[in-house]
């Protein structure tokens, strides 16, 4: 202990060594009052450069067309990119649209967010409930239920998909109880039920130690108050715990929803790119084929559907925070 | 040299402005104490004076250079903080040596520095512990230490024994009298505590709301208040309030009427004042005598006794407010006994009640 | 009303000593159901990995990895695999020469003699437990995945490093001090929470290409570094220092860098465990972005490699195991010692 802090001390020392000389020359030309923007300077450029900037030029390129890459060889089309996008004889039904895929997208993702948030919602609170309780073990189940939270997108579609490979192990459970094997990533109905459960399986460790904390945040005393009050557990899980995990429960939704929407990675890695056909194709792999898949090089739609995505998750944003100040206070 | 001037200092957080043109001037080697109720500015005047606020206008001087515009680091002084602000993450010897290190002393003059503090203190086993493995009173110990190897022209202290209990607070209380009587530095220090600013001060500047309201020796303060903030501020338990008239007397002091018959002496300049004006009479608990014949009926509701002294509340009969009247040794007057009580000769003191002003320094000479 | 089982009642009812219900009963159900849940996909896949190619596609699958055995026999150049034959009531181990319709034939592989002709019927294989660590050592000699697991190490720890020291710098900065436009400026990076990458991809791919590192691993590095995440919790965390540290160390002649660097830095250390977890984590598990910046095999980082290679090889599901495995191995040893720091970082902060 004493050596390693010993060690990462002359680390710290030799860092100091290079860089203050120069750092101290600034501080004496600019004055200790200014400092605190040099401070700032680094991380303020990247998010301009990486962040402000994109942004800028995602609203700029939905404007435009072709398939340039610098904005200055790109034809002015004005909303073209977004009557493209929008046009539909019926918006129910994707093949009516002048651009199709761009609603069985949305189509697909409204589907996929209502499951996946009904479902994992529900997994979560009732997770969270039971770990609530005085059980033995605790600190294991929340560590076992939170382990998937940790793991890649890649990892996770690559393990699923072996698992419900013709071969795999869910087939030989199947086959013990008589039932044939099915290929379930090639079924339409069964690939988009198990995107929800794979993405529930994923997710729902997080969302629970988000609803414990705020369970563990209720005060023992109204539980004895409601005992003393011989009220039923029923009573004290609607009338007590619920209503005082409600501000939790509304963020959780509205966080559930904002990363629900945009449902990519494991779904792209699960189903072979939005398999079978386009059952399971979702918006933002709509943007990346668009933008970068093959040579369709379409920055201009990729945009225009990116702006559209933005606007949708803001205003999921800003009623999240709205939440989140009401829970605070 | 650690003498200190400031002139006309003002300073306003935003709209707020909390000091109103302070002038101070301190001399070398002088222990002077800041006091006055929380929020009156004095830890914001401490802070202007180290150097970790800005001034809004005015200008200090140390050692007759103007150090307005300079960091604490090049004002040679050192601080020691309320919470005394030692680095957590680095042994006491580190703690010592950090300052100095920064002003690029050498390792050997470093380590006589720390080993001559470390001696004063007596705090040499301690020296490679952190900060967290000491007591209250050794951490204090520590922060002064970081102090003194700095050997600076002030120090300056920020209610450093406001962490400590009872019986260290009064310990430590004398060792720092006693630092000072060996260094001989000037010394400023900043408490809201009435009794470290009357046992430690060779000067007591008292602070209200920005303002200066009286500067002078501890004595000077507590028998000559300038004004009835100060006479209410320094004492324990506060100095007693009549309201009253002024009879004029004789030519050499007045006459104060407080009602029931008995006229008070005071050694007010008769010229100031004119027959039938209102004022306020003060008097400290402690300079109350008991009286045989002629004096102001005290209704005892009830005492305290402390074992050396008792004090006894009650009030003037008829009137509601308190009366504390201080008495030497055991007394247990009855609940409801009506006593005769008279201020000691020469130490009623007389405000104007509009000005809040004392309408002369009582007590100076004789009647 | 006490002989009632509410359904929901275990919800809420804390456990009494000595006495289970039905309610404890259907928790722990869950709780192990839920366990089962998680582990059963990855061992499987585990388990998997360690299975020669032959045995990986068997059906029914065994639970353990393994393989059939082969024995040199004298007079043969080619290894001949090894079965249990029962004759007259005695099993012994012999090997196959050829097979034949319904009958094979069988030498001894201790004292190879004429072969002796057997029904199929009456013999079954022998096997052994083999782990196929071949399945490991061949996507790392041959497939390159020596260079993505060196990439993903490289981002990993070079992305680490600077979102520790990027965003430890502008979180002292609004931590502790007052300067024009402090409050703006933590606005203005919080908000950048509001922006998921996907949403700017696109243009921020272009960035990548203005800045001329398309291809680069630094264009997957550079973009993550400034994180409103790290910014957040190391502003909460530092604002519990107090700020009499900071005037003890000005009055003590410190420069301001040095008050960062000597000071708060280390005082923060809990807070950087913290983010530099999580950072690892998302580093290495990053995969649309690398996916959109790199293009060439060397630069893979080990997700974008890992995908690529299951679409090389979709039927290759031994070697797509064994390195879904080898990716596994980092988070969960992070997770298995770390996980304590993971989830309070997480309840701390409710963030991911």
């Amino acid at each position: 202990m004493a050596r390693a802090t010993g060690l990462a001390d002359r680390a710290l020392d030799l860092v100091m060594a290079l860089f203050e000389a120069p750092i101290n020359a600034v501080e004496r030309l600019i004055g200790k009052g200014r400092m605190p923007y040099l401070f700032l300077a680094p991380n303020l450029v990247l998010f301009g450069i990486f962040t402000f900037l994109p942004i800028a030029i995602a609203i700029g390129y939905a404007f435009t067309g072709g398939t340039e890459l610098l904005i200055s060889h790109r034809p002015f089309v004005g909303l073209e990119n977004f009557r493209k996008l929008l046009t539909c004889d019926s918006y129910l039904v994707p093949g009516s649209c002048e651009e199709s895929l761009f609603w069985t997208a949305i189509w697909n993702t409204l589907w996929f967010v209502g499951f996946n948030v009904a479902a994992t919602l529900l997994v979560a609170l009732v997770t969270a409930l039971i770990l609530n309780r005085a059980i033995a073990a605790r600190g294991f189940f929340r560590a076992m239920f939170f382990y998937p939270v940790l793991l890649s997108p890649v990892v996770i579609g690559l393990i699923w998909k072996w698992f419900l490979d013709r071969n795999g192990l869910l087939n030989v459970f199947l086959q013990m109880l008589g039932v044939p094997p099915e290929i379930f990533l090639l079924d339409v109905g069964w690939s988009r039920f198990f995107v929800v459960v794979v993405s529930v399986w994923f997710h729902m460790g997080f969302y629970t130690l988000i609803l414990l904390a705020g369970l563990q945040a209720i005060p023992k005393d109204l539980y004895e108050a409601a005992a003393i009050d011989a009220a039923t557990p029923s009573r004290t899980l609607f009338r007590i715990t619920l209503p005082l995990l409600g501000p939790n429960l509304l963020v959780v939704l509205i966080l559930l929803m904002i990363r629900s929407v945009q449902i990519f990675d494991e779904a792209w890695v699960l189903t072979n790119g939005g398999g079978p056909g386009t059952a399971n194709t979702f918006l933002v792999q709509y943007i990346y084929q668009m933008a970068f898949a093959g040579d369709l090089r379409l920055f201009g739609l990729a945009s225009a559907a990116s702006v559209l995505m933005g606007l949708v998750l803001l205003v999921l944003t800003l009623v999240q925070l709205r939440l989140g100040k009401k829970a605070e206070s | 040299m650690g003498d200190l001037k400031l002139t006309n200092l003002n300073k306003s957080f935003g709209a707020v402005a909390v000091l109103h043109d302070v002038n101070l001037q301190i001399d070398n080697g002088e222990f002077v104490v800041f006091v006055g109720p929380s929020g009156c500015g004095k830890s914001t005047l401490l802070r202007i004076i180290a150097g970790l606020e800005d001034v809004t206008s005015g200008s200090i001087a140390i050692a007759g250079r103007d150090v307005s515009a300079f960091s604490p680091a090049e004002r040679k002084i050192a601080m020691v903080f309320q919470s005394y602000a030692l680095y957590p993450h680095m042994s006491v010897r580190k703690n010592l040596a950090f300052g100095l290190e920064n002003l690029k002393f050498k390792r050997a003059e470093i380590d006589a520095r720390i080993t001559e503090a470390a001696r004063m203190l007596a705090i040499e086993p301690y020296l490679d512990r952190r900060p967290k493995q000491l007591s209250g009173g050794q951490r204090q110990r520590v922060a002064i230490g970081r102090a003194i190897v700095r050997d600076p022209d002030i120090f300056l202290f920020d209610e450093p024994l406001s962490n400590l209990d009872a019986a260290l607070r009064v310990q430590t209380r004398a060792e720092i009298t006693k630092l000072h009587r060996e260094m001989q530095t000037t010394m400023i220090y900043v408490t809201h505590d009435q009794v470290e600013a009357m046992t430690m001060a060779d000067k007591i500047v008292v602070l209200r709301a920005g303002r200066i309201e009286q500067v002078g020796t501890p004595l000077e303060l507590f028998d000559h208040p300038r004004n009835l903030f100060v006479a209410g501020f320094l004492g324990s338990p506060r100095m007693n309030i009549l309201k009253g008239r002024i009879v004029i007397g004789d030519a050499r002091s007045a006459l104060v009427d407080v009602g029931y018959g008995t006229l008070l002496r005071s050694h007010i300049v008769p010229a100031t004042v004119t027959a039938g004006q209102e004022i306020l009479a003060g008097v400290r608990p402690a300079h109350f005598a008991l009286s045989d014949g002629e004096g102001l009926p005290f209704e005892v509701r009830y005492h305290e006794s402390l074992g050396t002294e008792t004090y006894v509340y009650g009030n003037l009969q008829g009137q509601s407010e308190q009366i504390i009247v201080h008495q030497a040794g055991h007394f247990a007057p009855p609940q409801g006994a009506v006593l005769k009580i008279v201020p000691l000769e020469g130490r009623l003191h007389v405000f104007d009640p509009a000005s809040e002003l004392a309408l002369a320094r009582a007590g100076r000479g004789r009647a | 009303m006490s002989g009632n089982v509410s359904a929901i009642g275990f919800f809420t009812r804390t456990r009494r000593a000595g006495r289970i219900d039905i309610t404890d009963i259907l928790s722990w159900l869950w709780l192990i159901g839920g366990t089962l849940a998680v582990l059963v996909p990855v061992l499987w896949a585990g388990m998997s990995s360690l299975k020669p190619e032959a045995e990986i596609t068997r059906f029914p699958p065994t639970l353990l990895p393994r393989a059939a055995v082969q024995v040199q026999v004298q007079g043969f150049d080619k290894p001949l695999s090894l079965w249990n034959m029962t004759v007259d009531g005695e099993t012994r181990e012999m090997a196959m020469v050829r097979r034949i319709g319904l009958k094979a034939q069988m030498v001894d592989p201790d004292k190879p003699g004429k072969p002796v002709s057997v029904d199929t019927k009456s013999i079954s294989p022998v096997q052994r437990l083999t782990v196929a660590t071949e399945n490991y050592t061949d996507p790392l000699t041959r497939f390159s995945f020596l260079t993505f697991l060196k990439n993903s190490v490289f981002v990993t720890f070079v992305a680490t490093l600077l979102t520790l020291i990027v965003n430890a710098l502008a979180a002292f900065a609004l931590s502790k001090y007052r300067f024009r436009g402090d409050k703006a400026i933590f606005v203005l990076i919080i908000s950048t929470l509001m922006i998921p990458l996907t949403v700017v991809m696109v243009p921020a791919y272009l960035v990548i290409v203005g800045v001329g590192l398309v291809d680069n691993l630094w264009g997957v590095i550079i973009p993550t570094v400034a994180s409103p995440t790290g910014v957040f919790l190391l502003r909460q965390y530092m604002l519990t220092i107090p700020d009499e540290l900071i005037e003890a160390a000005r009055v003590d002649a410190a420069s301001e860098f040095r008050i960062f660097w000597r000071i708060v830095l280390p005082l923060t250390a809990p807070a950087l465990a913290v983010l530099a977890i999580f950072s690892v984590l998302w580093r290495w598990n990053d995969f649309l972005w690398p996916l959109i910046v790199l293009s060439s095999r060397e630069n893979f980082t080990l997700q974008v490699g890992l995908n690529a290679f299951q679409g090389e090889f979709s039927v290759q599901w031994h070697y797509i195991l064994a390195m879904t495995f080898l990716s596994l191995i980092p988070v969960t040893l992070v997770f298995l010692f770390l996980q304590r720091y993971i989830t309070t970082g997480i309840a701390g902060t409710g963030m991911k």
